[in-house]
């Protein structure tokens, strides 16, 4: 007897996770594709994003300036660690960066716990309510999230593609020494696209606060996932990653159905094995000629 | 006159009659790269004992034909016969255990290794190829051969530098010690002096002189003083085919070969 | 106006420029000969601040350009277009063509008026403009890397092989390409081993050798006799 009704949840429940890990993988991946940056405290980014936005949320009740606060906060914090961590490293050992960051990703963590306690915060829905759904209850936040999960990554899609920044950027990630020749000031472009990278991560640690509470510990089973994602969907490929954070998400939604959620994360491992060993380039990467 | 020009001149003046069969020969060599062919043709003889001097305007297939001599790229069509027998096809490991070796145009040195650890790697890897449980320093043998390469190059009394810390010209001959280390009949060198200054350069041309003593050997270069002053024979290629071939003289007397490279 | 007196350069460890003394002076055409591997494209690099220079001075308008970054070199008047083109392959025809066009100080009127330029001289990228610059042939390649560096107008224009790969006729239209932006007042630099396009492009001709400059003539006057050119470029 197949599970039709489960299997509706799941997909919207998949869709929605996907979408806002499509937002962290965005991120990442546009990092790694220009300074080829493996951020390990991208997770960490989007649970401070969390914060101030659950901070934001009790001083002003209003999530969307709490979303907003959180994007421009952490945004400038990025900029702030890229400044003074990475670009020192920029030309270094990859090893190093990855040693930074992961520093870094403690360092932010702790930070945490000493500003905010161990106490699990809350943000609440901005939009109340739920519809039926076969014998559920579903949120209507759920949806909204994936909405604007969407328009955030569409927005980033037209200003990639569109905006004269977005022009620059893609050319830098391209061939970064012939950007410079063309008077395209790479070091800022580095700091543009890591502050915006950080500021997608914040933004999605508050779209995802009202679904489990934000607490220190809850960028790391982003940060992991997303690194799988990014890999199967290639590195650096922006489009690659967005549908392989779909992808993958689904298929631990689906996992779900037959075994616990805990046991579902594997389904994601088994993803990233496949890939390295039959399309280690990328799933969603068109095979070179 | 180099002794291996009056070699290679005496030699193309009797006739064939008493000329030792060719080291290296190569067979209607080709490589196509999709629509592209990177070589087209090439048959070329080469002798013990000659310096064979390959030159060619960019794009005329040099790399390409060593990348083939050496097992790196795998011809189209065409063949390549080491000492009689057939190599064309084979893996650079078997290649270079045919006796083939190659120094390269960017340094293939180990940095963090000493230079006689460098050295010796390539030293032992002809022989003593299973034997995994006996101390390396059991290895005369392998050592001697080693600092002999070594004091060929003229790096003897360097060897426990740090590779990394040589000077470009010293890493150079380090490659070329690597190369020698292997014993092999056939020595490729590719653009040995490139980015060298001029003393630099007449550093190196003696060396491969000397070295060339007991060796075949294949040399792709640029500088026209050092190919001219080494070489007993010359190949040109040119868009993967060969121009022409003679020696020195024939080829500096040779107006299509002058066309070539002052249009190219 | 660019002035390199005994620049020495590095490439990784190998010391590849042992004293290279150049000078260009507003609107010249100055070519550079020399067989491959003598230095020809690290001098370019040199000037780019793309190799580590280890001694000497490059100045340009009397500014030293020490210290200088690579980006800020647009700026000040100085395009290059390298030896391997260099093109952004993801990039459209007219969105690499915008990497120049859309500097800081320049008028949205100005721009378009730039872009009808390089479409007026490579009407061939007018067609293509939304294409992918990946899809392009190496000729048509070619001409968007120069009309790249055309749209930063720039005082001079650092060109490197632009006739190499391609087909013997499209050497025809690199000599008219070269001629037009002389006429319109842009210095050029320009490393060729193509010989007789050389002479006849260029005011002055440097030659090089293992790393330094051997000979420095008039074009004019190599073009009356050719042995030094046999000697440093034949066989």
């Amino acid at each position: 007897m197949i599970p039709w009704d489960q299997i509706v949840i799941q997909t919207l429940n998949g869709l929605v996770n996907g979408m806002v890990l499509a937002i962290v993988a965005s991120g990442l991946t546009l990092i790694f594709g220009i300074m080829d940056i493996v951020n390990f405290a991208h997770g960490d980014l989007l649970m401070l994003g969390a914060f101030v936005g659950a901070a934001a949320l009790g001083a002003t009740g209003s999530f969307w300036i709490a979303l907003l606060a959180a994007a421009i906060a952490i945004a400038l914090l990025g900029v702030f660690l890229q400044v003074t961590a990475l670009r020192p490293l920029i030309g270094r050992d990859p090893l190093t960066t990855i040693l930074a960051t992961f520093g870094i990703s403690l360092v932010l963590q702790k930070y945490a716990l000493w500003q905010w306690g161990p106490s699990v915060r809350r943000i609440s829905e901005p939009v109340p309510g739920h519809f039926t759904l076969f014998h559920l209850q579903y949120p209507w936040y759920r949806v909204a999230t994936a909405l604007m999960a969407g328009a955030i990554i569409g927005g980033l899609w037209l200003f990639l593609k569109y905006g004269k920044y977005g022009i620059w950027i893609r050319a830098t990630t391209q061939d970064r020494v012939m950007a410079q020749a063309m008077g395209i000031p790479v070091p800022l472009v580095h700091t543009a696209v890591f502050a915006i990278g950080s500021a997608m991560a914040a933004a999605s640690g508050v779209l995802f606060g009202p679904f489990t509470g934000v607490t220190q510990t809850m960028g790391f089973d982003f940060t992991l996932r997303a690194f799988i994602v990014v890999v199967v969907g290639g590195m650096g490929n922006l489009g690659g990653s967005i549908l392989a954070a779909i992808f993958v998400s689904l298929l631990e939604a689906y996992a779900a159905i037959v075994v616990s959620p805990a046991q579902a994360v594997i389904v994601a491992f088994v993803v990233l094995v496949l890939t390295m060993l039959f399309r280690p380039t990328g799933l969603f990467v068109p095979t070179p000629k | 006159m180099t002794r291996d020009q009056a070699r290679g001149a005496v030699a193309s003046s009797d006739g064939g009659a008493a000329a030792p069969p060719p080291l290296l020969r190569t067979e209607g060599l080709s490589v196509h790269f999709g629509g592209l062919a990177a070589l087209n043709g090439v048959s070329i003889s080469v002798r013990p004992g000659e310096i064979r001097g390959i030159i060619g305007p960019n794009g005329a297939g040099k790399s390409t034909f060593f990348n083939c001599l050496t097992g790196v790229l795998r011809p189209s069509s065409g063949h390549i016969f080491l000492d009689g027998e057939d190599i064309t096809g084979l893996s650079p490991h078997t290649i270079s255990r045919k006796a083939i070796a190659r120094s390269y145009q960017i340094t293939n040195i180990l940095p963090g290794a000493s230079v006689l650890e460098n050295v010796r790697i390539a030293a032992q890897s002809r022989h003593h190829n299973w034997s995994m449980l006996r101390h390396h320093r059991s290895f005369v043998d392998v050592l001697d051969r080693a600092e002999a390469a070594l004091a060929d190059v003229g790096l003897a009394g360097k060897e426990d530098e740090l590779a990394a810390n040589l000077s470009h010209g010293e890493q150079r001959n380090l490659e070329i010690a690597i190369a020698l280390a292997t014993e092999p009949k056939l020595l490729c060198l590719d653009e040995p002096t490139a980015g060298m200054s001029v003393t630099e350069t007449h550093a190196t041309v003696d060396l491969v002189r000397r070295i060339a003593r007991n060796l075949t050997v294949l040399i792709v270069e640029h500088d026209m003083e050092v190919v001219m002053g080494l070489a007993g024979t010359i190949t040109v290629l040119h868009y993967g085919e060969v121009l022409a071939e003679g020696t020195p003289a024939e080829i500096q007397a040779n107006p299509r070969v002058q066309e070539v490279y002052l249009k190219a | 106006m660019l002035v390199l007196d005994d620049v020495h350069a590095n490439y990784d460890k190998a010391h590849v420029l042992h004293g290279v003394s150049i000078e260009v002076r507003a609107g010249e055409v100055v070519g550079l000969l020399g067989r491959n591997g003598v230095g020809k494209t690290t001098t370019l690099k040199a000037i780019m601040g793309l190799v580590r220079r280890t001694g000497g001075r490059v100045t340009f308008e009397g500014r030293d350009l020490a210290g200088v970054s690579p980006h800020a070199l647009a700026r000040l008047g100085i395009a290059w277009v390298p030896e391997e083109r260099r093109i952004f392959r993801l990039l459209t025809v007219l969105e690499n063509l915008r990497t120049g066009v859309e500097r800081p100080g320049t008028m949205p009127a100005r721009r378009e008026e730039l872009l009808d330029k390089a479409y007026r001289y490579f009407p061939i990228l007018r067609e293509r403009r939304h294409q992918a610059g990946g899809t392009l042939s190496g000729g048509e390649q070619q001409m968007l890397a120069i009309a790249r560096a055309m749209m930063l107008e720039p005082k001079i224009i650092l060109l490197d092989e632009p006739t190499e790969g391609l087909m013997p006729r499209m050497v025809g239209q690199i000599r008219e390409i070269v001629h037009a932006l002389h006429r319109d007042g842009v210095a050029i630099l320009l490393v060729e081993q193509n010989v007789p396009l050389t002479l006849e492009a260029a005011d002055r001709v440097y030659i090089m050798e293992k790393g330094v400059v051997r000979h420095q003539a008039p074009a004019t006057d190599l073009r009356a006799d050719q042995a030094v050119i046999h000697q440093y470029l034949g066989v």
